[in-house]
């Protein structure tokens, strides 16, 4: 064994209760290094490293044995395991908004973890967060210092975190799915960030994801894990390069491809010079200050069968437009669905149209009522907008839409909680088109799931608009599946469209530099087709 | 319960779960109803007229039918009085007559009586007797019914008052939001007891007088708790999927915010129960609640007060109130913890589903 192995982990099983969530799992990481512990979820990817360093909960049983540096971590004891988290240790988790103590300043954050470890207090604490923030490339670290989490944005956040998971100058990195939550722009920044202090540092890195896409520029090695099981590990380009696992190469392929069918060119939706602007709080006796502009002025039409792909980062205004034209939230400008102008109905005249204009949602947990059984939540606006219908009919038509969407019929009494995510989705689309729409908003429709989920809902969705006529408003940041769903594209930036066009076009060939930058990001340039 | 179970959806079924493995809040639950259901047949428990009865071969129902004494040999056609010694004795030489367990109503005045009240508990009178010679036990069966009845359509009404107006507020937001905000503020500043002592200036408080003034305030603790769910449960994926719908905002209401809104307003009952009954008592207590005669908890209190040399009535009251709202709120901790996502159940019983919901996050 090479003396440079630092964390290693021997047959490592974790069972919870009789469920075996982790088998047999053996790898380890060189210092220097990093290395990828890649699979879809569920695959008990955070699991295995979260008990490595005992951080579950109690009923979760762990055997094997697994070390790191000399330290058998298996036969530690609990006082021990505090003067090794966050020591030589240091931890990333996915979520930035809910990692840091939202009642405690940037500085105190840092500064606990250095008077745990180093007994660091008062001004020799502040002067060291003061050198984290300088390492993790934060502007301004002197303002930074007293600034408390939510005035900071997500990647802020995340590299507040990093800092604090560097402070002790760790051995060890587990970044579990750090740059998850983040714009793709920023999950490169991020990335860059940590591979550098890794070098700086000489510290091994455990990272964990499920993007395949960050895994080939950002990882040395790489373990495939499914279901709790390795299915393959080796160096980075071997692994891409000559999958020997089956499952690899599923993965490998899930990438969404393909094109969708070409549209009609029948206008449907047309909107003219809207905008959104939310008005800002008035303090009292102080003039109200000017609105919040979250859309721009734009244009855009969207003809019967057509995908409308509209592209941004978090921010950039476009779930807001979407909800605009769906009328669901105040805009200015003219909407026209089929030549009737959206924008001048209100009450019941536009309850009654909104039948013919759909939604699906990103989040499949938060969409669906918990409370109701799948056949209520697909039948429920069938049965407002058609109360001639018998109950047979709307429990026949249920169950036809659960077969269009790819749900087995006995689904139909079950609750929301029994499904995975991917079935959750297709609930929702069965819930919109069961209305039987002309237009159908997707908002990030594909952003929770995995990778081959996503696969087979962008199958499903350019299925559904072949057989339908369907047209799609299809919102999303990810461009790889916006390539392999939209005819058009439009590039939002900050509620301004920076580029419009085909989606080849735009993708292959982009003319802006925030574009330039998107698909630099998504890592779609080398194999855009016909670039 | 298992036969129910597969009607409910898993969130219910995992709070009744968490419910029943409360043992306390469970046998609570169990005596409370018991108590309650019993006292519900009050009538036939404690009355001052025989449940049935037989006089010269023919039938009586005394407890349903008020019977003129003439009936029994008796000279005015008044309505009998069966603790009467010379109509006791007809019936017994004529037929026989079925006592309820306790021979006195909450107002029966005992004539018979050789002592003077308030007379200490023996065989006759279980509980001993009032200052005006009637019987405490009765009164206490009666007080209880009486007591839990108003509090139950008072938390009924509240119930109620305090969903719509909270939930009108919550789900519209904005200025609808903040007008009714600041008129509940207003409302919720009027002194509710001189309201109530005033007005038993010139009413006579009844049952339902008094229901109807609580209930103009009673309302208002809810009504934060259902806004703020409702204010949360509209920006809900599922809330605004319904809208995209086109389902109109009462529909949306009723099948998408309640549910959520119902968990928190729930937890609040059982606290709001045991607040009516408290309030009542002490209305009581004080002379402002219901008209004299009637009976109440509060005016037994009163009385243990005013005679301190009986103690039976001081303790009777106390063990009736206090026993009555502890099992309130053993059952109100008890369903708190159930609607309680958060709430653990010990290790031994970690729930499966609560397991995998952590692992899918992994």
């Amino acid at each position: 064994m090479p003396d440079d192995t630092l964390l290693r982990l021997d047959e490592l099983s974790i069972a919870f209760d009789d469920v075996t969530v982790v088998d047999r799992l053996s790898l380890e990481v060189r210092r220097g290094e990093t290395l990828a512990l890649v699979g879809e979820s569920g695959s008990g990817k955070s699991v295995s490293a979260l008990g490595a360093m005992h951080l579950l909960p109690p009923n979760a049983r762990i055997s094997g044995s697994y070390s790191l540096g000399d330290t058998d971590l298996s036969r530690m004891k609990p006082r021990d395991w505090q003067g090794l988290r966050g020591n030589r240790v240091g931890f990333i988790f996915q979520e930035p908004m809910t990692s840091l103590n939202p009642l405690h300043t940037v500085a105190r954050q840092i500064g606990e973890t250095l008077r745990l470890h180093q007994g660091l207090s008062g001004r020799a604490a502040r002067a060291r967060c003061r050198e984290l923030l300088e390492q993790v490339k934060l502007p301004r670290p002197d303002e930074l210092l007293d600034a408390w989490p939510h005035q900071l944005s997500g990647g802020q956040r995340q590299r507040v975190m990093i800092a604090m998971a560097i402070a002790n100058n760790p051995e060890l990195l587990i970044a579990d799915e750090p740059t998850t939550a983040l714009d793709v722009t920023v999950q490169q920044e991020i990335l860059a960030l940590l591979a550098e202090l890794r070098d700086h540092h000489g510290m091994g890195m455990l990272f964990i994801t499920h993007d395949l896409n960050l895994v080939r520029r950002h990882a040395d090695r790489v373990c495939v894990l499914y279901q709790g099981q390795v299915q393959e590990t080796g160096p980075v380009a071997d692994v891409f390069q000559q999958p020997r696992s089956a499952y690899t190469r599923t993965l490998l392929d899930a990438e969404p491809e393909g094109r969708p069918a070409p549209a009609g060119s029948q206008p449907l939706l047309s909107a003219e010079n809207l905008s959104v602007a939310f008005s800002r709080p008035k303090r009292l006796f102080s003039r109200r200050p000017p609105p919040f502009v979250a859309v721009q002025p734009l244009s855009l039409r969207l003809a019967r069968g057509e995908t409308l792909g509209i592209v941004g980062e978090s921010g950039s205004g476009k779930t807001t437009l979407a909800m605009a034209l769906l009328r669901m939230t105040p805009s200015q400008g003219d909407v026209v669905f089929e030549g009737e102008r959206l924008d001048r109905l209100s009450g019941n005249d536009l309850r009654r149209r909104r039948r013919r204009f759909q939604v699906v949602f990103q989040d499949p947990y938060g969409s669906l009522s918990p409370r109701l059984p799948v056949s209520e939540i697909i039948s429920e606006g069938l049965r407002f907008h058609h109360p001639e219908l018998s109950r047979d009919e709307v429990e026949r038509r249920v169950q036809a839409t659960l077969k269009e969407v790819g749900l087995p019929a006995n689904c139909a009494a079950r609750y929301p909680h029994e499904f995975s995510g991917g079935q959750r989705q297709r609930i929702a689309v069965a819930r919109a088109i069961i209305l039987e729409p002309e237009l159908v908003v997707l908002d990030e429709p594909t952003s929770a799931l995995d990778r081959t989920v996503q696969k087979q809902l962008v199958e499903l969705l350019r299925d559904l608009q072949a057989r339908r006529g369907l047209s799609y408003l299809f919102i999303s940041h990810d461009l790889a599946v916006v390539r392999a769903v939209a005819h058009r594209v439009m590039v939002l930036k900050e509620g301004e469209v920076v580029e419009e066009g085909s989606c080849e076009q735009v993708l292959a060939a982009p003319r802006h530099a925030y574009t330039q930058a998107l698909v630099a990001a998504a890592g779609l340039m080398p194999n855009v087709e016909g670039a | 319960m298992s036969l129910l179970s597969p009607q409910f959806s898993p969130i219910t079924r995992r709070r009744l779960e968490v419910f029943r493995r409360n043992r306390r809040a469970r046998v609570s639950l169990w005596i409370f109803m018991a108590l309650f259901v019993v006292s519900l047949f009050a009538e036939l428990i404690a009355n001052d007229k025989p449940i049935v009865m037989q006089f010269d071969g023919q039938w009586y129902v005394p407890l349903l039918v008020d019977y003129p004494e003439t009936e029994f040999g008796g000279f005015l056609p008044t309505r009998t009085d069966y603790h009467d010694p010379f109509v006791k004795e007809q019936i017994d030489t004529h037929g026989w007559a079925l006592w309820p367990p306790i021979p006195y109503s909450y107002q029966t005045l005992d004539m018979q009586m050789m002592r003077p009240s308030p007379a200490s508990p023996d065989a006759q009178h279980w509980l001993g007797t009032d200052d005006q010679g009637r019987d405490v036990l009765a009164r206490v069966i009666y007080g209880f019914r009486l007591s839990v009845a108003f509090a139950l359509v008072l938390t009924a009404g509240s119930l109620v008052a305090g969903v719509v107006i909270g939930g009108i507020q919550g789900y519209f937001g904005g200025k609808t939001d903040l007008i009714g905000q600041r008129l509940t503020e207003i409302w919720s500043g009027l002194p509710v007891l001189f309201l109530l002592i005033i007005l038993a200036s010139f009413v006579q408080p009844g049952f339902w007088w008094l229901l109807g003034i609580m209930l103009l305030f009673s309302w208002l603790g809810l009504v934060d708790v259902v806004r703020a769910e409702f204010l949360r449960a509209r920006n809900l994926e599922y809330v605004r999927a319904a809208k995209a719908m086109g389902l109109p905002s009462r529909l949306i209401m009723w099948r998408h915010v309640l549910p959520n809104a119902m968990v928190a307003t729930l937890t609040f009952v059982p606290f709001l129960f045991t607040g009516a009954i408290t309030t009542l008592t002490a209305l009581d207590f004080l002379g402002f609640g219901l008209p004299p005669g009637a009976p109440s908890l509060g005016e037994l209190v009163a009385q243990g007060k005013n005679n301190l040399h009986a103690p039976w009535l001081g303790i009777t009251a106390f063990v009736s109130l206090s026993l009555m709202l502890s099992l309130l709120v053993f059952i109100g901790e008890g369903l708190r913890d159930a609607f309680d996502p958060r709430h653990i159940q010990h290790a031994s019983s970690a729930q499966p589903g609560t397991d995998t919901r952590t692992k899918a996050h992994a």
